[in-house]
């Protein structure tokens, strides 16, 4: 089984694909086994007048003290290396699926684009509609389908950030896999995270998931068009998500209304 | 499901460091993992088995520490122990608060044959 994204060896690895460009599996499994079976049993019976058996069972042990997560947090810099060297500006975005990640995105690079150079890339387990959802707006966009994964890993933003020739002075937009979970661990090289949440979740989502809450720069409450129509308490939810965070910044918007989008727009505009 | 990368991470250090030293197997690997760490054990217990087949870490015991959470209050200083991200300090009721230990997440060390 593949680490990287859990997939058995029959092709369910991430796909990552750019926009217009043939599907092909793009992904490097590096599974080298060298079985190197040399079994030296040192049995040296040297029977004289005493008993010496000699048991060369060659236990060791190696203090390794090495992070689980490194080989991810590698690449995460050599990411970030990079978005620094070309004065990119990336955001990595989580939220449960149906938040509305999609959907605040559209609207962002419709109003936006005309004055800044933005670039995409769509994380899903399958399908290209996310993508295709983007490329309607003219915006250059990869789509990294996980297969069986259920979170962006940064050698997959790696490989797709190679894909997208990007130029200096832009706004990278990263959305992850719908799942407020896995991708709390898995740092992409990111400069800031955005959590979204939409008023139809409970206010306290923050203290159920409280890993993605804490790992978070920025968090945009969506769906505030339908307040009217909700149980919902938003002071309440706040408190939630700054006990979990107190560093966290607030947007309130409606991705479809339009509502509150403005200091979403100056916050992203300061950024470059 | 995000323990399945984990162990594959686990199973990557496990495997270059017994070749590194030329070793066929590991018999113990010590692993270390912080209460705030964001991993599930009762998944990363479910899932190991199937993540080892066919490794060097196949036939290896696994002894995992717990390590507490321990956070310091960033207003009045109290090092108070956490089970969540999101304790408040017992003493002043502050968010803000460092997170002095528990999201450790290593491999210690590996007795190998």
């Amino acid at each position: 089984m593949c680490g990287t994204c859990g997939c058995g060896t029959d092709g369910n690895g991430p796909t990552i694909t750019k926009h217009g460009e043939h599907h092909h599996h793009n992904h490097n499994h590096g599974h080298s086994h060298s079985h190197d079976h040399s079994h030296e049993h040192g049995h040296d019976h040297t029977h004289d007048h005493d008993h010496s058996h000699e048991h060369s069972h060659k236990q060791r042990v190696i203090e390794v003290e090495k992070d689980v997560l490194q080989n991810n947090q590698l690449l995460a810099s050599r990411n970030r290396g990079y978005f620094e060297a070309k004065n990119i500006f990336a955001l990595n975005l989580v939220s449960s699926p149906g938040s509305g990640k999609t959907s605040i995105l559209e609207r962002t690079l419709n109003d936006l684009k005309s004055e800044l150079p933005f670039y995409v890339i769509e994380g899903d387990q399958q399908t290209l509609n996310d993508a295709d959802r983007i490329a309607a707006l003219d915006i250059p966009v990869v789509q990294i389908n996980t297969g069986k994964g259920c979170h962006l890993e940064s050698d997959m933003v790696y490989d797709a950030v190679k894909k997208l020739n990007m130029e200096n002075d832009s706004i990278l937009m990263i959305e992850n896999v719908g799942n407020l979970v896995c991708p709390s661990m898995f740092d992409l090289g990111e400069r800031n995270r955005v959590v979204i949440i939409s008023t139809t979740e409970g206010e306290d989502k923050p203290l159920k998931y409280p890993d993605m809450f804490h790992t978070a720069d920025v968090c945009i409450i969506n769906k505030i068009d339908l307040l009217p129509y909700v149980n919902i308490d938003m002071d309440r939810l706040k408190n939630y998500a700054l006990q979990v965070n107190p560093n966290l910044t607030f947007f309130e918007v409606s991705a479809t209304a339009g509502t509150g989008m403005d200091a979403w727009y100056n916050w992203l505009q300061s950024k470059i | 499901m995000h323990e399945l990368s984990i162990v594959m991470g686990i199973v990557k250090i496990a495997e270059d460091e017994t070749t590194k030293v030329e070793a066929k197997e590991v018999t113990n690997i010590e692993l270390e993992v912080g209460v705030l760490s964001g991993i599930e054990l009762e998944s990363f217990n479910f899932v190991w088995p199937s993540a080892v087949k066919d490794t060097v870490l196949k036939n290896a015991e696994k002894t995992i520490h717990i390590i507490k959470g321990v956070g310091k209050c960033v207003d009045c200083d109290t090092e108070f122990n956490m089970e969540n991200v999101y304790d408040t300090c017992p003493k002043c009721n502050s968010n803000f608060k460092g997170i002095l230990q528990g999201k450790e997440l290593r491999v210690k060390s590996l007795e190998v044959i």
